[in-house]
């Protein structure tokens, strides 16, 4: 795992004009150390954070509320009913697990492809993951409305019915895809976060962090032989996790794609549900860090360079997404299928939700086209509202996916329409708050960048041959 | 290191500013014949394990196993259930329907592989390890910090407390301590 030093990216000679370093030039290991360690050990808590915190935990208990009620009542509260079974339960679903996937891309797959700029973003993106996997993750379990009577088909356990999952359904399929992702997700964001307890230990001065960060650190030493198993699990975790975030999004597309529904039996949608959850995910973590780097005065770590990139893989993988679109509409034509074509036509012009379509279009196609001006990509102020919007259309895409495939069935004896409740919008609501409690939790108790990944970035990283060599 | 106490040590340690002091140091032990010495980094610095003579780590091969079993035990799992504890004839396909299986097949290889290697790493360095020697030179906080540390243990065949320390301090060191048990 050499990233850093003798990439171009990194000194500030070496860089094109106009280009921001990765990180600006005058750390050491010593301020880097500091500077990251003391948002977490040093800083008290501002009044800013602590509204935050509290609004937050307000909207958590919003979703305590929402919860409880729908289990005391059951899923007759959502706005659910046949034809449209599925309503924001899986809509919220799908777009909490794949704004996760971004944290994985940029901690596994940009890993391996030696992009040393995600070191400054990894950890908070893998954080971000977590927690947007623990969001969607909840959605699968209440969505039955009596969890505790509905487990014996989501994992294989023996039971007193003697009855076992279906492999054969995608939803199976599903419920491994996610578990495992979870899993390793918090794997190799502890692995990662291992030497910096080791830090944190060191740099604490209360003795009560300095036995929390000691045992979270398991007694790391930084010996040399440890830091080679270390980079070489770390690394093998990165090839694991590659194909695994990549298979995530596919196998959730399956619960939509393997069915016979209009509008859900397409080819398209693997390829287009990963581009589309890349998406949302660089979105949020823009979201996250745009704030982050002002609040916290990390402008010389998270540079413009991370934004500029950011905004770039949001830009391509927007046209992968646009690409989706547009397939999805020929194929509509193209299978000759008049409930395809119907349903294409009645998604784009249907009177109920023909809106939605062109919100769709407009959010998370047209307005994201800003991206192409490098001055907009370098405003945050822009790129936080362009990123706001495409967490916006990205949820309105599993938004037409869902109800506008559902609301017309083959027969118009069995068509509807479908409203959510407010209870579907306190839960929705109360998971977005949720995610940003947690987050605002993480930054004050864990390093929010990676300092060991930072102190790679310094030149005097490197051990220089030459003097080595004659020594 | 005039007077050294009489107690047994763990062993002599000496800490470099920079990453190529400590290589060239490590470089230099392992040519004069120490062997159970560790270098202690902020950061990896794959030469230096290099310089130890630690070339090469049995981490991959675990995770292979692991995730041979993994992928194992996914589809047996899948098989057992589907074909002969509750078989169901879904639609007329077999039971073994082994296309349908391939997923779950794959994500348990993927999740015995990902826990292999935690588990794996963590094993073989040791850790969670409560206390370590190491950790009673005050100094040493400097490790997970800016400085950079090696230990020649007092295990090894070759220490001497007075012949090692000298050996040490001429090695561009900033610091060389003993470290107590």
């Amino acid at each position: 795992m050499k990233q850093g030093p003798e990439e171009t990216t990194i000194v500030e000679e070496r860089l094109l004009p106009n280009q921001a370093p990765v990180l600006e030039s005058g750390h050491t290991f010593g301020s880097v150390t500091d500077k990251i360690g003391a948002i977490v050990l040093r800083r008290p808590v501002t009044l800013g954070w602590a509204i935050g915190v509290l609004i937050a935990f307000g909207g958590l208990n919003v979703l305590g509320l929402a919860v409880t009620y729908l289990f005391f009542r059951g899923t007759g509260i959502w706005g659910i009913n046949i034809p449209v079974g599925w309503g924001f339960a899986i809509i919220n679903f799908v777009w909490w697990i794949g704004i996760g996937h971004a944290g994985t891309l940029i901690s596994a797959i940009l890993l391996l492809f030696k992009q040393s700029w995600r070191n400054s973003i990894n950890r908070f993106a893998e954080a971000m993951t977590l927690f947007a996997v623990a969001c969607a993750g909840m959605f699968p379990l209440i969505h039955t409305g009596r969890p505790w009577l509905a487990v014996y088909w989501l994992f294989p356990y023996p039971n007193s019915m003697n009855v076992w999952p279906q492999f054969r359904s995608p939803l199976i399929w599903d419920v491994f895809a996610v578990s495992t992702y979870g899993t390793i997700s918090l794997l190799f964001w502890f692995v990662g976060l291992i030497p910096d307890f080791g830090t944190m230990r060191d740099e604490a001065k209360s003795p009560f962090a300095q036995k929390v960060y000691g045992l979270l650190s398991m007694g790391w030493r930084g010996s040399a032989r440890h830091w080679k198993r270390y980079e070489s699990a770390y690394l093998l975790l990165a090839g694991l996790a590659t194909p695994l975030v990549l298979s995530v999004h596919t196998v959730v597309s399956f619960d939509f794609a393997v069915s016979l529904i209009p509008g859900w039996h397409t080819t398209i949608f693997p390829p287009y549900f990963v581009a589309g959850a890349i998406y949302s995910g660089f979105a949020m973590v823009l979201v996250l860090a745009i704030p982050i780097r002002r609040f916290y005065g990390l402008r010389d770590m998270i540079t413009e360079r991370h934004l500029d990139n950011s905004a770039k893989v949001m830009l391509a993988t927007g046209l992968i997404v646009a690409y989706g679109y547009s397939m999805e509409a020929f194929f509509a034509f193209y299978s000759g299928s008049p409930y395809e074509k119907f349903m294409f036509m009645n998604r784009a012009f249907g009177n109920v939700y023909g809106w939605s379509y062109w919100l769709l279009i407009a959010t998370n196609i047209v307005i994201p086209q800003l991206l192409w001006i490098r001055r907009v990509r370098l405003n945050t102020v822009l790129l936080f509202l362009i990123s706001v919007d495409v967490l916006i259309g990205m949820w309105f895409e599993r938004f037409v996916i869902v109800v506008t495939s559902l609301h017309r069935d083959f027969l118009p004896s069995s068509w509807g329409v479908y409203v959510p409740t407010r209870w579907d919008l306190a839960t929705y609501a109360g998971t977005i708050t949720f995610f940003f409690f947690l987050f605002l939790l993480f930054i004050r108790v864990m390093p929010m960048i990676s300092i060991f990944e930072m102190r790679t970035l310094l030149p005097e990283s490197k051990v220089k041959e030459e003097v080595a060599a004659h020594d | 290191m005039t007077e050294a106490p009489m107690d047994p040590i763990y062993g002599m340690m000496a800490e470099f500013d920079n990453p190529t002091d400590l290589l060239a140091a490590t470089e230099r032990a392992y040519s004069t014949g120490y062997r159970k010495m560790d270098a202690y980094t902020p950061y990896p610095i794959e030469e230096i394990a290099e310089a130890l003579g630690f070339h090469k780590t049995r981490v991959p091969l675990i995770v292979l196993v692991g995730a041979i079993l993994g992928g194992m035990s996914g589809y047996l799992l899948q098989y057992w259930v589907s074909a002969i504890s509750y078989p169901l004839n879904v639609g007329g396909r077999p039971y073994n329907s082994w296309p349908a299986f391939i997923i779950v097949t794959f994500e348990m290889t993927i999740l015995f592989g990902g826990i292999s290697a935690v588990v794996g790493m963590l094993a073989l360095n040791g850790l969670p390890m409560p206390y370590h020697p190491v950790f009673n030179n005050p100094r040493f906080a400097a490790a997970s910090r800016d400085k950079f540390f090696l230990c020649i243990e007092a295990a090894d065949p070759k220490f001497d407390r007075v012949s090692t320390g000298t050996f040490l301090t001429g090695l561009k060191a900033v610091d060389v301590t003993e470290v107590t048990h």
